[in-house]
């Protein structure tokens, strides 16, 4: 099975994160899946930027720690990474800046002889890269022509430059049945709220989680969708407030910093029953930490965010499919239960680019009471879900309210009402309950029957599915953390002996909540540097713990 | 809820005897009234209340709304109109309210010339928590969170207003009704953000009655789309020092406004989702 890996690196400023994304593009055209991580400091120009591009002819979800291809732009790639070169591996350099063992390229010489554009050094590289990797020129020009739209012709005559100077040092198969669409993850989420039918999209601009705003602006015409900027976190979740109570589906983005802000739109959303989506994509914290870099330590924050007590749900994907799948689930739980509804992503996953399935998704139907007249907004119901109704609608009045109020929305202070209300809530906690606790919302791979089982969620999930059969191991993992789906968790673990946790937090997370349901981890991978681990590190950290 | 003739609810009210809120209730009940007679019907108004004394009035009306954060009446009333712009949107709210917690969503309102009325109760104190001073209270205001006095002049919120391009901004006084309830018809009745300064007493914690009724007349509006004239008509009044306190739509202009105007497009969602992972291959 071929699995080739592809660093490329270079200043900020050089086009890196581009580079890799054609990359990955021509993979995707030869037939293969790809999997795409950026790794870029808080600055605009200047620092050292990398991604790995991963190409294989399974599904994947992270990287590996050796790779075939070293693509340099500058000298830090070689003096940084050639370490990591594997053992038939090549080095490709613009020869013109750096000094390297393997195949230089005067990248300079190249584009001046036709003329071109210092941007189209990319183009020389990839031509490289496929002509070291051993692709025919008839397969590789239509690619790039396709992913080449501007300057074509230029573009073209570069790439045969680079092509014409190399030799080829691996004979790569092409799979072919190409190619699948490569997206961000958060363009994936970002493509599951539109299919959950999403309307509006009010987002702050905050790393890592500004993709899905910067997208969804970009399709905002041909999808039937407004998206807003305001002035802050705080208008943003208040104005997406006013947007589902008028109406409108609604979903909001940020990272830690910016749901600070948010907590106290988030209690009003618990009490006055408004739905909201709500998609947080962590970095390291604590406070602005490491802006561009990963983390999976705000879980405990959202699962308790806000003052009260209000059901939420909360969601977290590790594939391309399940970000669209739970991006159109988190609208219709939102609507359905009146509840806020969270993905809980990472800079891994958001910033991650993943080849996926090029199937539309096929989201579950809101299944909406109807509004009973005459209408209150808080009418009591066994399941203590009351009925939508929006303004205007001739002869009843839709009163909203974030005091404890009574079934009309009225003020009120009566002990009676606030029992009663708060047992509404509680109601609704269990519906939301009895749609979670389901076998789908827990993920089991690997050796699904051994004894040693690995919890993992999010992005740290995708590195552990890449090695846990390989080890006998079971990878239990929660597609939905809150409201915890406990039994079918248990069932998951069933016959389980030794459990082992991987998390990207200084203190643990995750296990808490499974020690709130009696499920006591023997040990504990904690990874706490901003860094998402290749697939060989974890391997062997976890190898140890066997 | 059954809405019944009154507009009036019949929730028990708890503002103290001799309260401006009853003023501004008084003639906003009116105004909609004129509204209805004039063809637009009582459903398509919301009205947006932030936190405190004020903010009750969303209770005592039977009227769609939405009784919001302390401060935060503004971003919850822009998300209402741009979600559907044939709803009239009205915020009320108080000076601590609107001028302090939420004072950032007042100018960013102001800028982009969203078409909802701010209508700010004005007492230039904290009620509901007793007392303390706010933005507006004047020079030396002793209050429980500051018994030696403050030491900072007010904010002239008119001057403020102006300057962060508001298009009709006008002071009114809860004893002169009349004068209150034709500045609350045009400020909906504008297409763009509108903001009414309500000055009323607090009759528990800083009644100044003679004081205004001293001091307010009616400025003339013969130059209202003129920006200097309506800039220096805000600064007759400092919020803090004696002198005359000018009544009326200081300033009053037309420019783009949010929602745009825009035509409903039909589209297939799934098809554009569809297009869009093709494009991506």
């Amino acid at each position: 099975m071929a699995d080739i890996s592809v660093l490329i690196g270079g200043k900020a400023g050089d086009g890196i994160s581009q580079a890799g994304q054609v990359t990955g593009s021509v993979f995707s055209s030869l037939g293969y899946h790809v999997y795409q991580y950026v790794d870029y400091p808080s600055l605009i120009r200047g620092g050292h930027n990398f991604c790995i591009i991963r190409a294989a002819e399974l599904p994947i979800t992270a990287f590996r720690s050796r790779f075939d291809v070293i693509i340099a732009f500058d000298q830090q790639t070689v003096d940084l990474h050639g370490d990591s070169l594997s053992d038939n591996g090549i080095i490709i350099y613009d020869s013109g800046r750096v000094k390297a063992e393997g195949q230089g390229i005067p990248l300079s010489q190249i584009i001046s002889m036709h003329q071109g554009l210092p941007v189209m050094g990319n183009t020389a590289m990839i031509s490289a890269l496929l002509r070291v990797l051993g692709i025919p020129w008839d397969l590789a020009e239509p690619v790039l022509r396709r992913k080449m739209p501007k300057s074509t012709e230029k573009n073209l005559d570069i790439a045969h430059a680079a092509w014409n100077i190399l030799t080829p040092k691996q004979d790569l198969v092409v799979p072919g049945g190409g190619p699948r669409p490569f997206l961000s993850g958060n363009e994936w989420i970002a493509l599951g709220l539109l299919a959950g039918g999403l309307d509006a999209y009010i987002a702050y601009p905050m790393t890592p989680s500004s993709g899905i705003l910067h997208f969804l602006a970009s399709v905002k015409e041909e999808t039937g969708i407004q998206v807003y900027h305001p002035e802050s976190e705080i208008a943003v979740i208040l104005m997406a407030l006013g947007f589902s109570y008028a109406g409108k589906k609604a979903a909001v983005g940020t990272s830690g910093g910016g749901f600070c802000l948010m907590t106290e739109g988030l209690s009003l959303a618990g009490q006055a029953e408004i739905p909201i989506v709500i998609v947080v994509s962590q970095r390291t914290g604590p406070s602005t930490g490491l802006p561009t870099y990963t983390a999976q330590s705000d879980l405990l924050f959202i699962r308790h965010a806000g003052q009260g007590e209000f059901p939420r749900w909360i969601a977290a994907p590790a594939t391309p499919e399940e970000a669209m799948f739970l991006g159109a689930e988190a609208i219709r739980i939102a609507w359905e239960f009146q509840v806020p509804a969270f993905i809980l992503t990472d800079k891994t996953f958001s910033e991650g680019l993943f080849t996926g399935s090029p199937d539309l998704p096929d989201p579950k139907p809101h299944e909406l009471k109807a509004p009973v007249f005459p209408y209150s907004r808080y009418m009591d119901q066994p399941d203590g879900i009351s009925p939508l109704l929006s303004p205007p609608h001739p002869g009843e009045i839709i009163k909203v309210n974030s005091y404890t109020h009574d079934f009309e929305g009225i003020t009120s202070e009566d002990p009676e009402i606030t029992n009663t209300m708060a047992e509404k809530r509680r109601r609704k906690e269990e519906a939301l309950k009895e749609q979670s606790d389901r076998p789908e919302n827990v993920i089991i791979s690997g050796d699904e029957r051994s004894p040693v089982c690995i919890i993992a969620w999010g992005s740290v999930r995708g590195q552990v599915s890449e090695f846990a059969k390989n080890h006998s191991i079971r990878l239990v993992s929660p597609l939905i953390l809150e409201p915890f789906p406990v039994n079918a968790f248990k069932t998951a673990l069933d016959g389980v002996t030794r459990i082992i946790i991987a998390e990207e937090s200084a203190t643990g997370q995750i296990d808490k909540i499974l020690m709130e349901h009696g499920i006591v981890p023997d040990k504990l991978i904690l990874r706490y540097d901003g860094r998402p681990s290749a697939i060989e590190e974890l391997e062997e950290q976890v190898r140890r713990e066997l | 809820m059954n809405p019944d003739a009154t507009l009036i609810s019949d929730t028990k009210n708890t503002w103290c005897p001799g309260c401006g809120n009853f003023s501004i209730q008084h003639a906003f009940k009116n105004v909609i009234e004129e509204f209805e007679k004039e063809g637009i019907p009582r459903e398509k108004f919301v009205l947006v209340s932030g936190i405190g004394c004020h903010a009750k009035i969303v209770d005592y009306f039977r009227l769609n709304s939405f009784y919001s954060l302390h401060g935060r009446t503004i971003p919850v009333a822009t998300g209402i109109k741009m979600a559907n712009p044939e709803l009239k949107v009205i915020c009320f709210a108080g000076d601590g309210d609107l001028y302090a917690e939420g004072l950032d969503h007042l100018i960013h309102a102001a800028k982009r010339n969203i078409d909802i009325t701010v209508i700010c109760h004005n007492n230039r104190v904290y009620g509901l928590t007793t007392g303390q001073y706010t933005p507006t209270s004047p020079y030396g205001y002793r209050g429980r969170s500051t018994p030696e006095g403050i030491h900072e002049y007010p904010l002239n919120i008119i001057e403020m207003v102006l300057g962060s391009g508001a298009t009709f901004v006008a002071r009114a006084y809860s004893r002169n009704i009349p004068l209150l309830k034709r500045i609350m018809h045009d400020a909906i009745s504008h297409p763009g953000f509108a903001h009414i300064d309500v000055l009323q007493i607090c009759a528990t914690f800083f009644n100044v009655t003679s004081f205004y009724d001293e001091h307010v007349y009616e400025t003339s509006e013969v130059n209202v789309t003129q920006f200097e004239m309506a800039c220096r008509t805000g600064q007759q009044w400092n919020y803090s020092d004696p002198g005359p306190i000018p009544l009326g739509i200081f300033y009053k202009t037309i420019r783009s406004s949010l929602p745009e105007k825009r035509e409903q497009k039909k589209v297939d969602r799934m098809k554009s989702i569809q297009d869009i992972l093709t494009g991506h291959s």
